[in-house]
Formats: C-alpha cells, structure tokens, sequence
C-alpha cells in the first residue's frame, strides 16, 4: 500500500475538504476560517473549492455563531463551527451546555444537533494565560456531546467524517502544539476511524499510563526512558473524552496493576480525577499502589518558556510519577 | 385556513372570532394553570402571559405554518397559537409523558418539532442565535420562508442579543425579530437597567428595519407583523417589531410583586388586549353579540378536555430517565 507523508495541519484540511465535497450541507463557520485561512490554516485554500458561503467568517461573536450553528444543524444542516481556541469557547459555553447538549432529552428526544465544534486547546507555544489552557474536561463533565482529541494525524484526519455522522454534538479538542506534527497515511481508502475506543500506542506489561492529546507522545517519551531502565509501560490514548472508554483503560490496569494519568489540565476536578475514581471503583482489587496523576501547576499558564514548559507535564515529570507507582 | 399571503389584516367576522377565540385560549388556559398550581398539579417555575395575548396571537396569525417559531420560558400561548394541541401542552405542565416533551421541560420547556417549534428557551437571550442559525439553514438550502424569535426586553441587556441581530443583518438572514417588551425584567424596570431603553431604536442601529407596536393591540401587532414578515419573506433581510405589552400577574409564581406600583398594574388592566379588541369589535359590527359568549363556553371546553387528558396520562416511567441524552444509534448517513 503506498502512503504519504502529511502534517495534522493538513490532515485536518483534508478531512475539513473530504467532509465539504462528500455532503452539501456541510459548512464551515468561525473567526478568520476564510480570508484568513484560520487562526492554525486549517481552512487555508478551501474558500476557492467552496465559496465564501460554506467557508463563512464570522465576526468576533463565539455565543452567536456557535448559537447559530445550533440552529442550523437543527435546521437540516451539517455545521462545522470552528472557535479559535478553547479560552475563547468560554463565551459559547451558554449555547454549547444549554442548547446543544440538552435539547434531545428536554424536548423529549424530539431534537437531534448534528453540529460539530472544533477548537484548539493546550499550552506549549508561549501564548500565556488566556490562550493556553486545557478545559477539555469541562465538556467531558457535560450530557448529552461526545468530546474528541486526535492526538495523531490518523485521528485528525479521521475523526471528522464520523463526528459529522453521529446525530448528536460533538467537539473536536486539537492540540495547538500538534498541527506541525507529521505522520505516514494510506494515500487512498477511506480515512475514518472508530470515535468510541480509547487506543493502546504502547504495549507494556509493568504500568498503565492513560494520556490524551499532546500528553501522549510525551507519555511515549516516558515509556522510551523507563525501557532503558527495565521498566516496560502500556501507554493508552485516551481519544475519546465523552463517553470514557472505561473498558479500554480498566482492562489495561487489571494487566499491569499500575496506573499514571497524564492531563495537561490542573488537578483538581479534573479529568484525570474522573479517570483515576473509575480505575479505584472497577479495578481496585487489581491495583499494586495507588493511582498516580501528572497533571499542569495550579497555575494560569505563564508566558516565559521556562516557566511554561516547568507548568506542564514533561516526560521527566511521566517517568518519575511511573516509578514511584512502581516503588522504584 | 389561515390567510397569510396578505400583508394587510383583512379583519371578517371569521378572522376577529379567531383572534378573539386564541386570546381567550390563552388567558384561561393560563388562570387554570395558576388554580393547578396552587393545588400542586404544577410545580416548578410557571411563567404567565396573561395580558401579553395579542402579541403571541397578532405576530403567529401572520406566520405560515412551516415558518419556525423560538420563544422564551413564557411560551404557553405561544405553542397554543402555533397550534400545539392544549391538551399536550397541559400534560407538560404536569409533567407527564403525554405532554409535549414527554413531560421533561415542563413549562419553561415546550417544545414540538412537527410543528417546528423550537422552544422553550429560558435562557434570556439564548433562542436569539439558534434563530438566526434557523434562518440561516433555510438561506442555504434556498427555502424561502421565515423564522419568528420571541424574547423578552430583557434580553437587549445580553451580548447575545447584539451578536445575533448583527449576524442577521450582516449576512441578510430571514429572521423576524419581536421583542416583547413588558417593561420588567423579573423585578428590574426597563429604565433601571437600560442606558437607552428604547428598544426598537437599538435594533435599528444594525440596519435592521424596526417598528415599535401597541403590544396591547392585536389588530395593531398582527398588521406589523405581516408587513414585517412579507419583507422578510421578500429577502429583505431581517426585521425588528418591539410590542409594548405588560403582564398583569407576577413575573412568577414565587414573585411577591414588590417592585411596581398597584395604579401601574392596573391602568394597564384599562388595557386589556381581550376586552380592547372584543369591545372595539362588537362596536364595528365585527362581532356578533353572540360571539364572545359562544368563544369561553368552547374554551372552558376545550380546557376540561386538557385537564382530564393531564391528569389521567401516565408518567414517563424512571427507567427510562436516561433514554435521548444522546441518540440511540449513529445514523448511518449524515
């Protein structure tokens, strides 16, 4: 099978294209998605493929426009709302929690918001405070959408099309540090992926280390260092954030009997609590220590680099927590 | 047959029963839902229109029946003049799963897709973008026709206001704005919470096309809203109707009603938009004497049916507590 070199950038494009060309009533909307080509040159090209009025800028309204993709998608389209990045989605948290994941089940099941939200997310580009956090886990607190994080270019390019399958909202989490990130792709065939399971990136026998998003290769980093030292760790990705795929990572833990739970975001009340609570409840008799967390400083993220990069998960910070579940 | 391809009110005998005939609809669907509720048959928060008829009933009266309509938490009147049978809406008053949305949303949350009515939103403001989305779904997929978005004054003081009739007016949308303006947000007066209160002048400043109307009169409603539909219709973009209207009850039933003076309440009351229009109708020979006793002896039919339907329909059983958070399966094309 012959395959081809791509970045997630473009693999997002692609996907962004095939999904376009595949269904008319799909449209992208968001700030900059046109003239611009996105804030991350996602959409870079496709106004000239198809027009302004399904690659449509929106002005600087997050409440509005993704309130107006909750409308279109409930008028018979397919909308793909992209918001610059996961701080700015705070000011469409209104229409994304009360509106899109509640109206099937408060009208009865008599609505369905086939709407698809894309955002960047995380830290790691020195963009500071108000550009550089990870709330993934406030949209995997909510009913009623399904949250996504491609974490490899296979993903980015795949995850799109089934999104804009299911019936339902769902919101694509891409890591700003990914989209330089290249990989191999089949040239042809159909690039969808399964949107319901967590993956298994590394096979290992000695610690479970559950990372998402960017996390992920730093936990594969991690996994590389402890190898040299004997320590042989099954890296899971989580892929999907909403519903958890408890299975995935509860079999996973009955094998190794050790679990580190790599999250970008701030401990308390996070994602990786959530995760860590499921793997106590359905694994506990399994377990050879506690759960151990590397999540971000309790800190809005800084702009120097040191201080930055010192905030966040590391590799370092991955194995050190890996051998202390180890005792080692 | 509703007529709807006029843009003027043409008010026959016909015409001014049926205005007639869904006020009274209204206001004692509404004065039994208040007597429910004391006797707990309804609980929760129940939001009255009761003095605000003419505007649901003149702005509805001048909309096709595929045109969508988006409402706020006081939407009764609004799903019972868009033709949502009463007795549905009765059983989600009691929550039952006979009711519009199987009882879930109860009187906040009336919702029926088939007679695309898009709620029931309580958040104030919030149904403002999935209306402009509406309406921007039937410019792409070239159906011409328009979406109704009803909220309330207090929604002018919410960003979302200002995001959405500027996305209408910037992309041309098909929307007809109408803010129902009853002067109080829950307890706070217009003028205490407004820099500029006067409403339709705010839409104005988009572009938009606005009329402020006497939200008391339902013949007076009804012809801006075919005036302001027929030009939505004709794509000439958005357009903004503010209806000066009052409510006669508390803004809910936990409101003690401490925030405005008795006299207010009850010049307005020298202003109800039943007795406004029946009297004025009687008077031009529109109506027959007849009429407006024949209309509450239907209604307090039509209303006995609604209750025994309520309180006889089953509740939706616990087990099925989690079904249609999500759907059951993806479909298999998008």
């Amino acid at each position: 099978m012959t395959v081809r070199r791509m970045n997630y950038r473009e693999a997002v494009r692609e996907a962004l294209r095939e999904a376009l060309a595949r269904d008319k009533r799909v449209f992208l909307m968001g700030e900059d998605v046109n003239r611009y080509g996105g804030a991350y040159a996602c959409s870079l090209g496709l106004p000239a493929e198809f027009g302004d009025e399904r690659i449509r800028d929106a002005p600087l309204s997050e409440s509005a426009f993704v309130g107006a993709g909750i409308g279109a998608a409930l008028g018979g389209m397919r909308p793909i709302v992209e918001i610059m990045t996961i701080n700015f989605s705070l000011l469409a948290l209104d229409q994304i929690v009360n509106s899109a994941a509640t109206l099937r089940h408060m009208s009865g099941g008599q609505f369905s918001v086939p709407i698809v939200i894309r955002m960047a997310t995380g830290a790691g580009r020195q963009l500071a405070a108000q550009h550089s956090h990870s709330l993934e886990g406030w949209y995997g607190h909510i009913p009623g959408i399904r949250v996504l994080a491609p974490a490899t270019v296979a993903d980015a390019r795949g995850m799109l099309w089934p999104a804009l399958l299911d019936p339902d909202p769902v919101v694509i989490m891409e890591h700003a540090t990914l989209y330089n990130d290249e990989d191999e792709l089949p040239a042809e065939g159909d690039m969808s992926v399964d949107i319901t399971k967590a993956a298994k990136r590394r096979e290992g026998s000695d610690a479970t280390v559950i990372a998402h998003s960017a996390s992920v290769k730093k936990a594969l980093n991690a996994a590389e260092m402890l190898a040299g030292e004997g320590i042989d760790c099954e890296v899971i990705d989580l892929r999907i954030l909403r519903p958890l795929d408890d299975e995935t990572i509860v079999a996973s833990v009955r094998k190794t009997h050790r679990a580190v739970i790599v999250d970008e975001a701030w401990r308390s009340g996070s994602l990786a609590a959530e995760i860590s609570s499921r793997i106590t409840e359905q694994a506990f008799y399994d377990l050879d220590g506690a759960v151990e967390r590397v999540c971000s400083a309790e800190v809005p993220i800084p702009y120097p680099k040191h201080l930055e990069q010192a905030a966040l998960p590391q590799p370092q910070s991955i194995a050190a927590a890996v051998r202390k579940a180890m005792r080692r | 047959m509703r007529n709807i391809a006029d843009d003027r009110v043409h008010l026959t005998r016909e015409h001014a029963v049926e205005l007639l005939r869904q006020m009274t609809r209204i206001r004692r669907f509404e004065e039994k839902c208040a007597e429910l509720y004391t006797q707990e048959k309804i609980r929760g928060f129940l939001h009255l229109y009761i003095g605000e008829e003419a505007n649901a009933v003149g702005v509805i009266s001048a909309l096709a029946e595929d045109e969508a309509i988006v409402a706020t938490y006081r939407e009764h009147g609004h799903a019972l003049v868009r033709g949502l049978p009463m007795s549905e809406v009765m059983a989600e008053m009691f929550g039952k799963a006979a009711g519009s949305s199987r009882g879930r949303g109860g009187s906040m949350h009336i919702f029926s897709a088939r007679h695309r009515f898009f709620g029931g939103n309580a958040i104030v403001a919030g149904g403002l973008p999935l209306a402009v989305g509406l309406a921007l779904a039937d410019k792409m997929l070239g159906i011409e026709r328009a979406t109704c978005c009803f909220f309330g004054e207090g929604a002018a003081a919410e960003g979302e206001f200002h995001e959405s009739l500027n996305l209408a007016a910037l992309w041309h949308l098909p929307v007809l704005f109408v803010c129902e303006n009853n002067l109080y947000a829950m307890g706070t007066a217009l003028a205490r919470s407004q820099s500029n209160p006067s409403i339709s002048t705010r839409a104005a400043v988009y572009g938009i096309a606005s009329e402020a109307v006497d939200g008391m009169n339902v013949v007076d409603v009804e012809a801006a809203a075919r005036r302001a539909v027929h030009a939505v219709r004709r794509g000439e973009g958005p357009r903004f109707i503010e209806a000066k209207t009052y409510r006669f009850r508390a803004h809910s039933m936990f409101d003690a009603d401490l925030y405005r003076e008795k006299a207010e309440i009850e010049a307005w009351k020298k202003r109800d938009p039943l007795t406004l229009f029946s009297d004025w109708a009687l008077s031009a020979g529109v109506l027959h004497p007849d009429d407006r006793q024949e209309i509450e002896v239907d209604v307090a039919r039509e209303i006995d049916t609604a209750v025994g339907f309520a309180e006889a329909a089953e509740w939706e059983p616990v087990e099925d507590l989690a079904t249609d958070v999500v759907s059951p399966r993806p479909e298999t094309e998008p």
